[in-house]
C-alpha cells in the first residue's frame, strides 16, 4: 500500500506566514478544505503572526492618504461572497459531534420535568455526559500543542487523516470518501503495536467522514488501521485493513 | 492569559472596526477614511519591515489599502478579526513583491537578512505600538534561538521555509516544525484566539 506520507499539518505554520511557494501553497490550501483542525489552527497562528505585524507600525507620510482616498473614489468594490464554501461544510460535519451532544442534553433538561420519563432522562443524561466528554478529548486532541498528524490518500480515492497527541495519549482518525459498507458490517479502528493489533472502537456507519477519538491509550501504537468487521466489531482483524496510517514519531 | 495594559486613549473610545468595515462593504466612504486612520500604520510597519525600500513600501502600502476597500465586501468576521485580515493580506502583498525578480538582488545580503527585526521610528510612533512591541518582544524571547530565527526570517523577511532552511543551514523538516511550534509559543505567550 502506497502512502504519501506528506507531513501537511506542520505546515500550518509555514502557511501562516506565507513561507509556501505557491505549488505547496496550493496543495495545503486544498487540504483545508478537509482539515478543520488545520483551517482552525491556521486562523489562530495567522492572528498570531498579524501581532508580529502590529508590533513594527509605523505611520506611512500623511501625503499617502489622500492618494489612497482619491484612488478609491474610482476602485468599483467587489460583490460580497454569498455561496457556502466547502470549508464551512466540513466545519458543521464535524461540528454534529457537538451538535448531537448538545441535542441530546437538551431533551434531557426537557423531560427532567415529567417523572415518569425518569428513567430515559438519566440514561439520556448518561449518553451526553459520554458524548461530550468525547468531543471534549476529541477537541482536545486536535488542539493539543504537541498534535501531529499524518494524511494519505489510498487507491480507492479514501484519505485519512490521523492526528495523535502523544501528551494526551490520544489519537483522531478522520476520513473521507469510505465506501459505504452494506449492512451488518462496520468499519473498525485499530492500533498497531508491532505485529499485535489492539482495538480502538468502531465508526459510525452513517458518518464515516467525521472525526473519531480512537478507544484506548495511544501508548506505544507505531500504526493505525481500518478494517472492514461484522457488525459489533472483532477482537482481532479478519479482513485486511482498508486504511494503514503509520503514526507520526 | 495576559491581560492588555492600556495608557492613555481609552480602547473603547476607538473606533469599532467590526462596525466600520461594514459601512466600508457598503461603499461608505467616511468609514473608510476612519478605518484607514485605524489600520494605516500597522500595514506600512508591515510592509516596510519585510521590503525595507522606503518608495516601494509606499507603493504596496497604497495598493493594500485600495485592495482593502476593494475587497471589504468579502471580509468576513467569523474568519477573524479586521485586523488580522488587513494584517495578512499587506504581508501577502509584501511578500509576493520581495520574492518578484526585481526585488530579490536588493536582499541576498547575508547580514542584512540576519538583522531580523526591522528598525522603528522610536520617536513618532504610538504609545500603543510601544506597548505591543515590547509585548511582541518579551515573547518572542520565551522562544527558542532557532524558533525565533525561523520565525523572524519567515515574517519580517519574507522568506520561504526552505530559504530560511538554507540561511539557518537546518533541515526543511526541522523548520517547518519550528516555524509551527515557535509560532503556537507565541500564541500562547501573547494569548491570541483565532
Amino acid at each position: 500500500m502506497t502512502s504519501t506520507a506528506a507531513d501537511l499539518h506542520t505546515l500550518t505554520g509555514a502557511y501562516a506566514l506565507h513561507a509556501l511557494d505557491a505549488e505547496e501553497r496550493a496543495r495545503f490550501e486544498r487540504h483545508l478544505t478537509v482539515c478543520e483542525a488545520c483551517a482552525e489552527e491556521v486562523r489562530e497562528l495567522a492572528a498570531t503572526a498579524a501581532r508580529l505585524g502590529l508590533a513594527a507600525s509605523a505611520p506611512p507620510a500623511p501625503a499617502l492618504k489622500e492618494q489612497v482616498i482619491r484612488r478609491i473614489a474610482t476602485v468599483r468594490q467587489e460583490p460580497p461572497v454569498v455561496r457556502a464554501p466547502a470549508r464551512a461544510r466540513v466545519l458543521r460535519r464535524l461540528l454534529s459531534n457537538w451538535a448531537l451532544a448538545a441535542c441530546v442534553a437538551l431533551t434531557a433538561a426537557l423531560g427532567a420535568t415529567a417523572a415518569w420519563q425518569h428513567t430515559q432522562v438519566e440514561d439520556a443524561r448518561r449518553d451526553a455526559h459520554q458524548a461530550q466528554q468525547r468531543a471534549d478529548q476529541l477537541a482536545a486532541v486536535l488542539a493539543a500543542p504537541d498534535a501531529k498528524s499524518r494524511t494519505a490518500r489510498f487507491e480507492d480515492g479514501t484519505s485519512g487523516t490521523v492526528v495523535v497527541s502523544a501528551a494526551r495519549d490520544k489519537a483522531v482518525f478522520t476520513a473521507t470518501g469510505m465506501t459505504p459498507l452494506p449492512d451488518g458490517k462496520v468499519y473498525q479502528l485499530w492500533f498497531a503495536d508491532g505485529d499485535t493489533m489492539r482495538p480502538a472502537g468502531l465508526m459510525d456507519a452513517g458518518r464515516t467522514s467525521r472525526a473519531v477519538l480512537m478507544e484506548g491509550a495511544l501508548g506505544t501504537a507505531s500504526a493505525m488501521g481500518v478494517t472492514v468487521e461484522p457488525a459489533g466489531g472483532s477482537p482481532q482483524p479478519t479482513s485486511d485493513p482498508v486504511v494503514l496510517l503509520d503514526l507520526p514519531a | 492569559m495576559p491581560e492588555a495594559v492600556y495608557i492613555g486613549k481609552n480602547p473603547s473610545a476607538q473606533p469599532d472596526l467590526q462596525e466600520l468595515m461594514k459601512a466600508v462593504a457598503r461603499g461608505d466612504e467616511e468609514a473608510f477614511s476612519s478605518l484607514y486612520d485605524a489600520v494605516a500604520s500597522p500595514v506600512m510597519g508591515v510592509v516596510r519591515a519585510v521590503l525595507r525600500d522606503p518608495a516601494q513600501s509606499e507603493e504596496i502600502t497604497q495598493e493594500v489599502l485600495v485592495e482593502v476597500w476593494r475587497t471589504a465586501p468579502r471580509y468576513r468576521e467569523d474568519r477573524g478579526s479586521v485586523i488580522n485580515w488587513v494584517l495578512t493580506l499587506a504581508h501577502r502583498r509584501a511578500v509576493d513583491r520581495v520574492r518578484s525578480a526585481d526585488a530579490s538582488a536588493a536582499r541576498d545580503h547575508k547580514a542584512a537578512l540576519l538583522d531580523r527585526m526591522p528598525e522603528f521610528d522610536e520617536v513618532t510612533e504610538q504609545v500603543e505600538a510601544r506597548l505591543e512591541r515590547e509585548q511582541v518582544r518579551r515573547c518572542l524571547r520565551t522562544l527558542t534561538e532557532l524558533q525565533h530565527q525561523s520565525v523572524t526570517l519567515a515574517y519580517y523577511r519574507g522568506l520561504t521555509y526552505r530559504e530560511v532552511a538554507a540561511q539557518l543551514s537546518v533541515p526543511l523538516g526541522t523548520v517547518k516544525t519550528r516555524l509551527r511550534d515557535g509560532l503556537i509559543r507565541l500564541r500562547d505567550c501573547l494569548g491570541v484566539s483565532a
